[in-house]
């Protein structure tokens, strides 16, 4: 194996699928478990919103790849794939010192502590939705996803992982919260009222 | 000048400074004072911008899943929800777990307040009062003899290690990257450690992210993953097979002796490290007596980390249940969250609206219906909102009460309530910590009583973790294996309609999931959670809230810059991300201050 191939990669999903298209990085971690064989040295995972506990995850792997719904400013359902130094920048908000443990200050405490992953590679798609509470995916980002995918297997075979059709081991949401379970079974908008704050929900004004 | 029912003088005439968000609360928190001439808190308002939406999500789900949504309200109280969720259940359902499984549940909650409290303090509070920058000038020889008289026991002393953790915390600072230490008001007059203390206490901030690695393992062990472990309604999901060796998932003789290995981590940082540290750092705050609120005069706790399986009566509790009000901690009232009259919230001051106005609900009645509007006295647009109008609704946070009264719920909650019972080990802890500190009881009831009371928690917890351990062990050595009671997994063993409630001290305070079972799915589901009570708005009354109250009369150096203000907040650990929304790089701002 070259010196550059990275030994351990790890893959990961971050964001919470109770909110709409925050979704989007879990979703792509399960997609990705149920339609490529990877080898034993890629660990996916849906992270989820756990800020510092992903952090001995973040240790032990030698490469990161990131998927995470992204405000870039560009059109809704678009994809862009960042690398390296530009990844933290584009990962969690400003905010007032430290209190708000967003994934950007796990890459940092990883390199405080000088164990972060060499190569950082963030696939993010831009939004339609994020404050939609109890909802899935909007139809441009879960088509998004097998673009995703396909940039996510560029990444991994140019990191010298042999990609097989299959299924992969991964950790993921309990089968109640996978995408197609937890959208399929969303009561009705009579049944359950979705309005509220006008600042996270402008379509209701 | 208006007097509050309980007992605050508000006075909106001066400055009005706006701190948006402070943190994030299922959604944002926000927080608006007015300060007089002397730059001290006059009246404070607090708000939380999220609305609060759970029963959408979960009306119609199966109830054996709803831990699985609750896991995921939020990113730092998973298993507690988790937790707090599948007790819901079964008492709707009369479902009594094994012993086995109580032990490790309770192990498992006691692991998540130590990992949450050590995280907490080291990660999310201590940049209130220590400054990493200072750091970077303090002797690396001072700072070990420091170490060595705060701590004798704790081996990583030397000069050396000092030295060259200051030089890769240099590094670090010099290269500029990073958000971690950035936003501080390191040069703020508030902050008052010599650079020794603040290297002492900003390399255990390293330590402890080493330490708090470890102690999460324990979820991965007894919930097959971690994050995010696996609950089950009616145990845990982990079989015990004893002599078993490496099988999967199943807990074996290796396994536990693992578990039993992190708790006396967990118990030699608390005893080396954690507390040694607030008695240090609080000793040069020792006249920072600011943020008491309602601490000393109207707490409430549930209780937890029962000795028996789903046995929630209170002499059955390791952590007390209990309400004070009045401020007379000469009686202890008990709780009871079935009662119609003891828990309920008011809207008054919430955007949302009841049938009928000043009444307060029941969560097993809850109700969540919208009413956006803002008060006649408020600033800015419904869209952005610069000033808030108080008199009026103002929060997306509901005012849950305990018979009228606003409470406070946490760690210090949980310690005032135990001290005044008499609880023995919360008694001799607290004494001995003011004996130390040569303080007297009434300062407890500030910010830094409740950053104490937190540390003191997590070393007890230590101390349970290592009981139910014991316990555990003993069970199955006695032949014992059982984990799980299935006997009313099937939906058809199940009464037409139910309801039940659970209850869990989370880190952060009281945690209530109350549930309604209707033909097999959820009819109704409420959590009223902590940063509720203690981020709530007025009441019908004019009660103020916990977080309300603990600012109130604290002075402020620099009213642009609110260190006091962050300091108060956050020693009541307020929820953390429950969405981890994402900003441009050129980035709108979600962090701003406003002096008007």
């Amino acid at each position: 194996m070259p010196a550059t191939e990275p030994s351990s990669i790890l893959v990961l999903g971050i964001g919470n699928v109770l909110w709409a298209d925050e979704g989007f990085g879990v979703r792509c971690v399960e997609a990705l478990a149920s339609a490529v064989a990877l080898p034993e040295r890629v660990r996916l995972l849906d992270g989820g919103t756990q800020g510092l506990y992903l952090l001995p995850f973040l240790e032990e792997a030698d490469a990161l790849l990131v998927f995470d719904a992204i405000d870039y400013g560009l059109e809704p359902g678009t994809l862009k794939l960042v690398r390296d130094d530009e990844v933290p920048a584009f990962m969690g908000a400003r905010k007032m010192s430290l209190h708000q443990t967003g994934f950007q200050d796990v890459i940092a405490t990883a390199q405080l502590l000088g164990r972060c992953p060499h190569k950082l590679t963030l696939i993010g798609c831009q939004p339609v939705e994020l404050e939609d509470y109890g909802g899935g995916l909007r139809p441009q980002v879960a088509e998004a996803i097998p673009g995703a995918l396909d940039l996510a297997r560029a990444e991994l075979a140019a990191w010298g992982v042999e990609i097989a059709a299959g299924r992969s081991a991964a950790d993921l949401a309990d089968p109640s919260i996978r995408r197609t379970a937890y959208e399929q079974g969303r009561p009705s908008a009579e049944e359950a009222c979705r309005t509220g704050d006008a600042r996270f929900f402008p379509g209701s004004l | 000048m208006t007097a509050t029912p309980n007992g605050f003088n508000l006075d909106t005439s001066g400055r009005r400074i706006v701190v948006d968000p402070v943190t994030r609360i299922e959604g944002h928190m926000r927080c608006e004072v007015n300060v007089d001439e002397g730059n001290v808190i006059r009246n404070a308002v607090s708000t939380g911008t999220m609305w609060r939406g759970l029963e959408v999500i979960l009306k119609g789900r199966d109830p054996r899943d709803a831990w699985a949504f609750t896991e995921r309200i939020c990113g730092v109280c998973t298993g507690t929800h988790a937790l707090t969720s599948v007790r819901a259940v079964e008492d709707a359902l009369g479902i009594t777990i094994p012993d086995n499984a109580n032990s490790i549940r309770n192990i498992m909650q006691l692991n998540l307040q130590i990992h949450d409290h050590v995280v907490h303090f080291y990660h999310l509070h201590a940049l209130d009062w220590v400054n990493p920058i200072n750091a970077l000038r303090a002797d690396p020889k001072a700072t070990s003899e420091l170490q060595q008289a705060v701590s004798p026991s704790h081996p990583l002393s030397s000069p050396g290690y000092f030295r060259d953790v200051q030089n890769r915390l240099k590094k670090f600072v010099e290269s500029g990257q990073l958000g971690l230490f950035k936003n501080g008001y390191w040069d703020n007059p508030a902050y008052l450690l010599p650079p020794e203390a603040d290297l002492m206490a900003t390399t255990h901030y390293l330590e402890a992210l080493d330490l708090q690695k470890e102690i999460v393992k324990v979820h991965t062990i007894f919930g097959g993953k971690n994050p995010h472990p696996n609950w089950l309604v009616g145990g845990v999901p982990c079989p015990i097979n004893i002599d078993g060796v490496g099988a999967v998932g199943a807990i074996n003789m290796e396994r536990l002796n693992m578990v039993s290995s992190i708790i006396d981590l967990c118990n030699t940082f608390n005893r080396n490290v954690y507390i040694p540290d607030v008695i240090a750092i609080g000793g040069f705050y020792k006249n920072w007596l600011y943020g008491g609120g309602l601490s000393g005069q109207a707490v409430l706790a549930y209780g937890d980390i029962p000795e028996h399986p789903n046995n929630f009566d209170a002499g059955q509790l390791h952590l007390p249940r209990g309400a004070i009000i009045n401020g007379n901690l000469n009686e202890v009232h008990d709780v009871d969250p079935r009662d119609p009259e003891q828990v309920q919230e008011f809207v008054d001051h919430s955007w949302y609206t009841y049938a009928e106005p000043g009444k307060g609900l029941h969560p097993w009645d809850g109700v969540t219906e919208p009413r956006y509007e803002l008060g006649p006295k408020a600033k800015g647009t419904r869209t952005n909102i610069e000033e808030l109008d108080e008199s009026a609704k103002y929060s997306w946070i509901k005012a849950p009460r305990w018979r009228g009264h606003a409470m406070e719920v946490g760690p210090l909650a949980r310690y005032v309530v135990g001290y005044a019972k008499g609880h023995e080990d919360i008694k001799n802890q607290v004494d001995g910590l003011l004996r130390t500190m040569n303080l007297p009881v009434s300062a407890l009831f500030s910010t830094l009583g409740r950053t104490a009371a937190r540390a003191l928690e997590s070393e007890y917890c230590g101390r349970l973790q290592k009981y139910f351990f014991d316990k555990l062990v003993t069970n199955i050595k006695n032949g014992d294996q059982s984990t799980a009671n299935v006997e009313k997994w099937d939906p058809k063993t199940w009464p037409k309609e139910a309801k039940g409630v659970g209850m869990t001290e989370a880190p952060r305070g009281a945690l209530g999931h109350w549930i309604r079972i209707k033909d097999g799915r959820i009819d109704n589901y409420q959590c009223v959670v902590p940063t509720t009570w203690n981020g709530s708005p007025r009441d019908t009354k004019g009660n103020i809230g916990a977080f309300e109250a603990s600012l109130m009369n604290t002075y402020m150096e620099r009213p642009d810059e609110p260190v006091e203000i962050l300091r108060t907040l956050h020693s009541f650990d307020p929820c953390l991300a429950c969405s981890t929304h994402v900003m441009s790089p050129d980035g709108d701002t979600l962090t701003t201050v406003k002096v008007r």
